[in-house]
């Protein structure tokens, strides 16, 4: 049992929240075993935000358990709190004080103080290349340095569990890439866990785990590999000038079952280029465009939910 | 205990680093009860025989005392848009997941708000031999005293509202419709002899009305005569610093609340 806590960061059982007669979270569940990146996907309104302030220490549950490193949150916030860092979606650095007193009086609340704390901020800030921006203040840099200082933040006293909320909003592509590559190089250097919420599937496709948050439950938990191996082979999207006499025509003459979601069919596959023209030598008029490829974990969304991650998005 | 002095000095240090980084907030807070007491002073000082005072105090005089808690009370309010903006930015969800719990918190965020309050009122009290008044060294620490825990009691106040909202946009109401009439009916601006008794019953049950006496007691330290008809010094300490740790409970409370 001990050995079993002791490799376990983080475990909800049947974790329940409810805002008045509103169920944010309808019991969920999982283990995040120490050093893992973990991600939990989901649109607006599935509850993410809600658990990461539950993991957070900022909000209690209504139902069920939470164990963050073995204690409980509503008894022992303050010693989970020694060892936690939090990364908001909101910047929450003070923009008229410079990079360096920022982590400095971050710091402090922590107990740190004097060299070690100068050194072990400078060191941080050199490892994000931060170093030349030190002494700047922090409303003169741009949204993703400033993202960076916010990371640099929360690892300074030196967290086993960093729990992150949609960190790379706001960040272009680059940057956040450069991003979740410090998450995984933390992870291996130092066996710092990660949570993390997030809605991007580029991101969810770089943890080790995600788990699938639909509204207020979780619809599926697994390796990125193994959630879209669910998805029988490829996927193809077509889209008709109209949607509902394409996919009764498909039923009848070719024995397929299209999904329609947000005004586009698809369909999954083993080989798409055989389905691709297949559709188009019988409906050749009937059909805009045609687009097809390797499954995404929005398709795995999408398959167990029969909605799109954000509505009205790139498809 | 000792854990506590860090983070608590920290967030004082950072209260009035930010301050001082806001050249708009440091020339508000003084130049507008300045211009208060200039023009509301000046303007009256016709009509108005202060009761109980000696003959020959103007009303420039009578409502100095009552500037320097308005400048007090300004501060406190300046203290209170921070923090709701900082609520607001997320600055302060990064403070509230820190061990450090919200006794801590609001002790620091007090005392930064006390700091800033003081030394503004400090400056005002600077004004006091341009109006004739003699305030000996003893005087001015005893001012300096009551301004300490007159601006705690406040800030905690507007603490308390402060960590209640989650936006300044109900802010002025609060301020408006509590904060400025607390000042109004504590004898700052006029004095409770001759009122109609309901007004009377509200200077009396306004914990400010206590602060402005101590105030005016300190400031006539060697002459008490001149501080007029206003409540004893000793019940008028005993009363400001009941309500100064209230208003820190209050805030502490609503504080404790956020953290969950």
């Amino acid at each position: 049992m001990r050995a079993a806590t002791a490799s376990v960061a983080a475990e909800v059982e049947d974790l329940r929240r409810r805002y008045g007669a509103r169920e944010a979270l309808a019991g969920v569940s999982f283990r995040v075993a120490r050093g893992e990146i973990f991600g939990l996907l989901g649109p607006n309104g599935s509850g993410k935000t809600t658990l990461f302030k539950i993991l957070a220490t900022l909000l209690p549950a209504t139902g069920g358990r939470v164990r963050l490193l073995g204690l409980d949150p509503a008894r022992e916030a303050r010693a989970i709190r020694r060892r936690l860092g939090v990364v908001f979606q909101h910047p929450g650095l003070d923009p008229k004080l410079t990079v360096l007193e920022n982590l400095r009086h971050h710091g402090h609340l922590f107990g740190m103080r004097g060299r070690a704390l100068a050194g072990r901020a400078l060191a941080l800030l050199g490892g994000l290349g931060l170093d030349d921006r030190a002494h700047e203040r922090v409303e003169t840099l741009s949204g993703g340095l400033a993202r960076r200082v916010e990371l640099a933040k929360a690892l300074l006293p030196r967290p086993e569990l960093l729990v992150l909320d949609e960190p790379s909003t706001g960040l272009d592509p680059g940057a956040r890439r450069g991003f979740v590559a410090h998450l995984d190089r933390l992870r291996r250097e130092d066996g710092v866990t990660v949570l993390l919420t997030t809605h991007l599937l580029e991101e969810a496709e770089r943890c080790d785990r995600v788990g699938i948050l639909d509204q207020g439950r979780l619809v599926a938990l697994d390796t990125p590999g193994a959630l879209k191996e669910r998805v029988g082979g490829d996927v193809v999207v077509v889209h008709a000038r109209d949607p509902e006499a394409l996919r009764a025509g498909m039923r009848n003459k070719l024995g397929r079952e299209p999904a329609l979601v947000d005004g586009l069919l698809r369909l999954e596959h083993p080989r798409a280029p055989e389905l691709v023209r297949e559709v188009m030598e019988a409906f050749e008029d009937e059909v805009i465009a045609v687009s097809f490829g390797k499954p995404t974990i929005e398709d795995v969304f999408i398959r167990l939910t029969g909605r799109r991650l954000r509505e009205g998005g790139p498809a | 205990m000792m854990g506590l002095v860090l983070p608590v000095t920290t967030l004082w240090w950072r209260e009035v680093v930010r301050f001082g980084r806001q050249r708009s907030r440091v020339v508000g807070a003084v130049a507008q009860p300045l211009v208060f007491w200039l023009l509301l002073g000046g303007g009256l000082s016709a009509s108005f025989r202060p009761p109980g005072a000696p003959p020959g105090t103007g009303y420039l005089e009578y409502f100095y005392p009552g500037i320097i808690a308005l400048v007090l009370l300004f501060t406190a309010i300046f203290a209170t848009i921070a923090t709701v903006e900082d609520r607001r930015t997320g600055f302060l969800q990064g403070v509230l997941v820190a061990p450090v719990g919200p006794w801590g918190i609001v002790l620091g965020q007090a005392l930064g708000g006390t700091t800033l309050a003081v030394l503004q009122g400090g400056l005002f009290l600077l004004l006091a031999p341009a109006l004739g008044l003699a305030v000996s060294p003893a005087s001015v620490a005893a001012v300096l005293g009551v301004m300490v825990l007159v601006a705690f009691g406040l800030t905690g106040l507007g603490l308390a509202i402060a960590w209640r909202m989650d936006s300044t946009q109900g802010f002025h109401a609060i301020m408006n419709l509590i904060l400025f009439p607390m000042w109004l009916l504590s004898g700052a601006f006029f004095p409770a002899s001759g009122l109609p008794a309901w007004l009377e019953w509200a200077m009396r049950v306004n914990p400010m009305t206590y602060g402005v006496a101590a105030l005016r007691h300190t400031l006539y330290l060697e002459v008490p005569v001149a501080a007029g008809a206003v409540p004893p010094l000793g019940p008028s300490l005993a009363v400001m610093g009941a309500f100064a740790v209230l208003a820190y409970l209050a805030a502490v409370r609503a504080a404790g609340r956020k953290a969950s």
